[in-house]
């Protein structure tokens, strides 16, 4: 820890902020720092740490004193951490929180992980060295060339050993998942292969398919995650498990329905969804196609497009003249209204009341006034004049 | 489709269209589905072994998820179509991009009022971490990558803009188009556009700049800043974080915010 010097942790003209990590407590080799917690941000030239509580508290290391790095996988309550081995102090080194210590390295301990991008970004950093090409004003990079002939600090050259076996420990478990996975691949491609064989067959009526070998051949396709190439849609657009799905959304989604006006945009029956779930989640294509499926399985529910793009689940008994009506009386009550005003009003999300809106425009009984400052709905009044 | 003949003429005369096409050599595609009814138990199984020799491989190690989602993808196929995929079921990766997407989401509705729905990739990623909290796992920035991608199909409005070497993301449906887009991108190194820059970078007459900044600021992704020396400043709240590497607490966020 002796290598960081106090600093204001503004960057200079030709320095870039490369990524910055909340939740980073510093280690003086395996002590932890005399610090709090705070956030680690790499520029193009230097490491800079910041105490979150109190900003006056900022230190920082040119990237040129690190000799080389290596992550330590998080373990049984203990946070993933980055482990920096770090060159000899230079002579003219500013001051900073330590004076010496009796480590050559340091540890980044991440509380709010974030290892996996800075430890990539470090690397591109310590790859280029973008700092040996736009040296800033201040001498805050440390003197490298001049010692070629360094003195390295006792137990690198184990320290680097140990770094390479586990890399190749890591490369060859790595290889070998590679090489499964490549087995794998080439029978699912396969398995695509005749599938689009049968696709095709099915389109060109070769051969007689029942629609109960057509639903067997579509949940085959889910399973293995390959588009539906049938395109004609006879018997409904989804498998039994998308018939299964949208039964259990038309009991479950009734009254958050009910509760927000009727409507609720896709996203929002996701997580709502998902999040009571908890596992075995539903993926975006599978809330989709159930919802497809209301209509044909005559659920109270619909899924509906706007022109927008915006998708909503609406209760049926929602009707669509109700909507509109209830938006002009309730623009008409208050003069004009923008889609945020009435959200408020109706207690619905600003997206869907926005929807409604441009509805009751669409059939001319609203018309806007767009400006800088918003969009504002009126009554209509060129048509009832 | 026609449904399949009854009575016996009927029958005899299937058996023969059956026959004749064997004799060509085609297979029917009844029998193709059989065929592949089995070649899925066994592709099933080949999968559980991978599971059981690397699940670990995919859950921490990002890179391998990446070469695995594009191999996926040489061969036409998507992991993470469906939740009940066998990729999903057995590979864990589907709870693992859904449950991301859930906090995508959530973290853009909560920063929408702010930022109009547009937020930088970094912010996001950030964001997400600090959602998930410590004990969860960690996730690189092209997971939430994938996520976006999957969350397009429920409409949305979202997108994946690049500007800067990295990218914005989008989350609501405002209409973006390749001029919005440019001006975002010129934003970036300073957080802010002035008429004047877009009009010598980029070439642009004045109504064609004032069209674009106006659009952005209805949809509530620029703020003006007319009290700014010089001439008025358009302010993109997205790319906040990206300049200041001080970081601001929630409490000083909402003093600043109007």
């Amino acid at each position: 820890m002796d290598r960081f010097s106090w600093s204001n942790g503004l960057l200079e003209i030709n320095e870039t902020l490369v990524i910055q990590q909340r939740g980073v407590r510093l280690y003086d080799g395996d002590d932890k720092a005399k610090l709090d917690v705070g956030v680690a941000l790499l520029s193009t030239h230097r490491l800079i740490w910041r105490d979150v509580k109190n900003h006056e508290c900022c230190i920082a290391m040119p990237l040129s004193q690190i000799l080389l790095f290596e992550e330590l996988a998080a373990g049984l309550g203990k946070s993933a951490k980055i482990v920096i081995h770090l060159q000899e102090t230079t002579v003219n080194k500013e001051p900073g929180p330590y004076q010496n210590s009796k480590y050559s390295f340091i540890k980044l301990s991440f509380k709010e992980h974030g290892q996996i991008e800075f430890h990539r970004r470090l690397t591109e950093e310590m790859t280029q060295k973008r700092w040996e090409n736009t040296p800033v004003s201040q001498p805050i990079s440390a003197g490298t060339s001049s010692q070629a002939g360094r003195t390295r600090a006792v137990g690198i050259v184990g320290i680097e050993r140990k770094i390479e076996e586990k890399r190749k420990e890591t490369d060859k478990n790595i290889c070998e998942a590679f090489e499964d996975l490549s087995k794998l691949m080439v029978k699912a491609k396969e398995m695509v292969e005749l599938s689009r064989s049968i696709a095709n067959k099915i389109k060109d009526k070769q051969g007689d398919i029942s629609e109960d070998e057509t639903i067997r051949f579509k949940s085959y396709l889910l399973s293995m995650g390959i588009a539906n190439p049938v395109t004609r849609d006879t018997y409904g657009t989804g498998t039994h498990y998308h018939m299964q799905l949208a039964k259990q959304l038309g009991d479950m989604l009734q009254a958050p329905l009910e509760e927000r006006g009727g409507m609720m945009a896709l996203t929002e029956v996701y997580c709502l969804v998902n999040r009571a779930r908890g596992m075995e989640l539903l993926s975006p294509e599978d809330l989709v196609n159930a919802c497809k499926m209301f209509e044909s399985l005559k659920l109270p529910l619909r899924l509906r497009v706007f022109d927008s793009g915006v998708m909503v689940v609406q209760l049926q008994s929602h009707s669509e003249e109700e909507m509109i009506a209830s938006a002009l009386d309730n623009v008409t009550d208050k003069g004009s209204l923008t889609a945020e005003e009435f959200a408020k009003l109706l207690g619905l999300s600003v997206l869907l009341s926005k929807e409604r809106l441009l509805l009751a425009e669409k059939v001319g009984h609203l018309c806007r006034d767009d400006s800088v400052e918003g969009l504002r709905f009126y009554p209509n009044l060129f048509s009832t004049a | 489709m026609h449904r399949r003949g009854v009575g016996a003429g009927a029958i005899a005369k299937k058996k023969l269209a059956e026959a004749k096409y064997k004799e060509r050599g085609n297979v029917l595609a009844e029998d193709q589905i059989v065929q592949m009814s089995k070649q899925l138990e066994t592709f099933k199984s080949n999968l559980e072994e991978f599971a059981s020799k690397h699940k670990q491989e995919i859950r921490k190690n990002p890179q391998f998820r990446v070469q695995f989602q594009e191999m996926c993808a040489t061969i036409g196929v998507d992991p993470l179509a469906s939740g009940k995929g066998f990729w999903s079921e057995m590979l864990g990766v589907g709870d693992f991009y859904y449950e991301l997407g859930v906090q995508i989401v959530e973290v853009c509705l909560a920063l929408k009022h702010r930022n109009g729905g547009l937020i930088t990739l970094d912010e996001l990623h950030q964001r997400v971490l600090k959602g998930r909290g410590k004990y969860a796992q960690d996730v690189s920035q092209d997971d939430l990558m994938r996520a976006i991608k999957k969350l397009k199909v429920m409409g949305n409005g979202f997108g994946m803009i690049p500007v800067g070497g990295s990218y914005l993301v989008q989350s609501v449906p405002a209409e973006l188009n390749m001029d919005h887009t440019v001006v975002l991108q010129l934003a970036e190194k300073k957080g802010y556009v002035t008429v004047s820059e877009i009009k010598e970078s980029l070439k642009w007459e004045k109504e064609r700049a004032c069209h674009v900044l106006d659009h952005l600021l209805k949809e509530g992704l620029a703020w003006l800043d007319s009290q700014a020396s010089g001439e008025a400043q358009y302010w993109l709240p997205a790319l906040f974080s990206e300049i200041i590497s001080r970081d601001v607490t929630p409490e000083e966020a909402n003093q600043m915010t109007p």
